[in-house]
């Protein structure tokens, strides 16, 4: 391993980590402006230039607030639980392919922070996982509710992993790989896995919506019901953690989305562009694509959060086992059907 | 039971077709309704430096009002604290001495007058009950503040400026 | 440098593995549960298994662990509240670890230290050659296993089913 290596690893771990960090912070503020501006009102404009430095203002706020830990609770849980929501949101952006190979002082550098030949299942495993912070902190605060919410999160997280795997067994038929670098590579253009996959995308898209608690999903926070749900009894940083968590995983699921099914850095018309602006500009544009891409999948959660209201919990749930699981199968068997006679014309 | 309007109108209630069932084509359409909104105008009055504008028969702070010479109004008679539901209004009523024609109108004033913005209900009763057309309720919103003796509101914040001030 | 590692990971699993028994709450337990498989899964990525690894991590941290956790929050067993039991079930679990201890005894004796193994094909825990093997050398056995989940599954829906007919 040479040292170049490393030190390339590391600037680019670097960057995808503050880059997210970034974009989960300006999240916040996307969010309640969107917010403002489907209800004809304007959102914060205060701080800054409209509004440019609500972020700054919401995470001082978050520190400088009392952190409050339950006196019933048990506490290296209590503290467990949010850490491990963040961690688990952030490791997922590793197998994430943000650009094709990039000619940096004569180095060709790849802008994928490792190509692991299991990306896709690394990225639900990491997904599943994350149910784990959200499952801790809910019973650790020693509360009904938190524990209601913890209890709603991990049940929702498990039905809606089902059909969301479903759906990527049927991409994977037609990609025949797991790599997210190939899968990417595969959509050069506008050859893109939607035009395949249209009804898996949707699937994908819903349990998207699911495995980030977002609203219509939204019912381990519901707040009419629950109060907090499992973030009741937080305060302060921690409670901070848990909310950055949400954006970080909306963040991941966009890019995600995008990597799958609307082919990541691949643009139409990219080669001719790329052989005018050379091997360092061309893979550069190639990740603005990407990030504008993810952009519009952010805005979509957003928008559909404050158009559609809350699922109840037995509509949640059929949906999930009775609609998501037989479509995504027979997603599987149609492709499946599909594959074989094109194979053999 | 007859109905006593033949506004009753029964609502029939069909159950859903399939295309109603599949959820997706009314949420497109509620998406695109909140979506059309995005270009709306704003209703948004960004407060201090732009105040939105009273209706005509806004009651807001209390005025003490001065007649045209500029001498006050009130000549303590205590109807307004008669009718005053809240019981907001006291006052203290004062002899006028000789050379104060300028400052008060009548015989009598009101040395002490206060009222608590915090038992006020702005309903207009004293401006009603006034006899001498003393009080009116035509002040903006009367400001929040940290203490309650600081809601008890004297003659000094309650007085009309004099005409040409 | 993997020799050391392994033996690093291998002292994890198996003290992660005495915390499970040895902490009284059971939540706890549950959690330290998961930290073992998850070196479990350092130890297939060792050996260069990265489907087993994966699967591993989904299956078992991602969907079992969530649904034991699930299970026990919802009991909320607490260390004061564990029945305390007769003496008659402790003596069946002294037989039992006697038992165990004899095995675990008989094995070692008969246990010699074989060649160090060495993959013929680097590869072998790779997707594509892990689906070829299950889909030509190990079709039946991969069906019948997959059988036999189906009538796993089959046979809870039909006990959640009863309960509710007698309800």
């Amino acid at each position: 391993m040479e040292i170049a290596f490393v030190i390339e690893k590391f600037i680019l771990i670097t960057v995808i980590f503050s880059v997210s960090l970034g974009v989960a912070a300006y999240s916040t503020l996307a969010e309640r402006k969107i917010a403002g501006y489907l209800q004809d009102r304007v959102g914060p404009s205060r701080a800054g230039w409209g509004g440019m430095f609500q972020p700054l203002a919401d995470g001082l706020k978050m520190f400088f607030k009392e952190e409050i830990i339950p006196a019933e609770s048990s506490k290296t849980l209590f503290i467990l639980g949010p850490s491990l929501a963040l961690l688990t949101a952030c490791i997922g952006s590793a197998v994430i392919p943000w650009g094709q190979e990039i000619l940096i002082a004569d180095r060709l550098v790849s802008l994928q922070v490792t190509d692991v030949n299991v990306g896709i299942l690394y990225i639900f495993g990491v997904v599943s996982l994350g149910v784990y912070g959200i499952m801790i902190g809910g019973w650790a605060s020693n509360n009904k509710f938190s524990l209601m919410g913890a209890v709603r999160a991990a049940s929702q997280s498990i039905s809606y992993e089902i059909p969301m795997g479903l759906s990527i067994i049927a991409l994977l038929l037609s990609t025949n790989t797991l790599s997210m670098k190939e899968i990417a590579e595969q959509q050069h253009g506008a050859n893109w896995n939607i035009l395949y996959q249209p009804l898996g995308f949707l699937i994908f898209l819903v349990c998207s919506f699911a495995e980030t608690n977002r609203t219509p999903f939204d019912l381990p926070e519901c707040e009419t019901e629950l109060v907090g749900g499992y973030h009741t009894e937080y305060s302060g940083f921690k409670m901070g953690a848990f909310m950055f968590a949400e954006y970080l995983n909306m963040f991941l699921a966009s890019a995600v989305m995008s990597t799958l099914y609307f082919g990541g850095y691949n643009y139409p018309g990219m080669d001719w562009v790329n052989d005018m602006t050379g091997p360092t500009i061309g893979p550069l544009i190639g990740m603005g694509v990407l990030f504008l891409k993810i952009f519009v999948f952010i805005f979509f959660f957003m928008w559909v959060r404050w158009t559609v209201p809350r699922f109840r919990y037995d509509q949640l749930m059929n949906l999930g086992w009775k609609i998501l699981i037989p479509l995504a199968i027979a997603n599987i068997v149609i492709t499946g059907i599909v594959i074989t006679i094109v194979d053999k014309l | 039971m007859e109905p006593l309007s033949n506004r009753k109108k029964v609502l029939e209630q069909k159950p859903m077709n399939f295309w109603e069932r599949l959820y997706l084509p009314a949420i497109f359409q509620g998406m695109g309704i909140t979506f059309m909104h995005m270009f709306k105008k704003k209703e948004t009055i960004f407060y201090p430096e732009v105040e939105r504008e009273f209706s005509e028969n806004w009651r807001g702070l209390h005025s003490l009002k001065r007649d045209e010479n500029g001498a006050e109004r009130c000549t303590a008679c205590g109807l307004c604290a008669l009718s005053c539901p809240a019981e907001a209004i006291t006052m203290i009523a004062g002899e006028r001495q000789k050379g104060e024609e300028h400052l008060y109108r009548e015989e009598k004033y009101a040395a002490v007058y206060e009222i608590n913005m915090l038992r006020c209900i702005f309903c207009g009763l004293c401006e009603e009950a006034c006899p001498k057309e003393a009080i009116y309720l035509d002040g903006p919103i009367v400001p929040a503040d940290y203490l309650r003796k600081d809601f008890i509101y004297g003659k000094d914040k309650l007085v009309e400026d004099p005409i040409g001030s | 440098m993997s020799i050391s590692l392994f033996y690093f990971i291998a002292f994890l699993s198996i003290f992660f593995a005495l915390l499970v028994i040895f902490s009284k709450n059971p939540v706890h337990s549950v959690l330290y549960l998961i930290v073992t498989f998850f070196t479990l899964t350092i130890h297939y990525v060792l050996l260069n298994a990265q489907f087993l690894a994966i699967v591993n991590f989904i299956v078992y941290m991602g969907a079992i662990m969530v649904l034991f956790l699930f299970v026990l929050m919802l009991l909320n067993l607490n260390e004061n509240r564990e029945a305390s039991k007769s003496t008659l079930i402790k003596m069946i679990g002294v037989i039992a670890g006697m038992c165990l201890i004899v095995t675990l005894v008989g094995s070692v004796k008969a246990l010699h230290v074989s060649d160090p193994l060495i993959l013929k094909t680097q590869d072998l825990g790779l997707v594509k050659n892990l689906g070829k093997v299950l889909f030509s050398k190990f079709l039946l056995p991969f069906e019948l296993s997959s059988l036999l989940l189906l009538s796993a599954m089959v046979g809870a829906v039909l006990l959640a089913k009863r309960d509710i007919k007698k309800a």
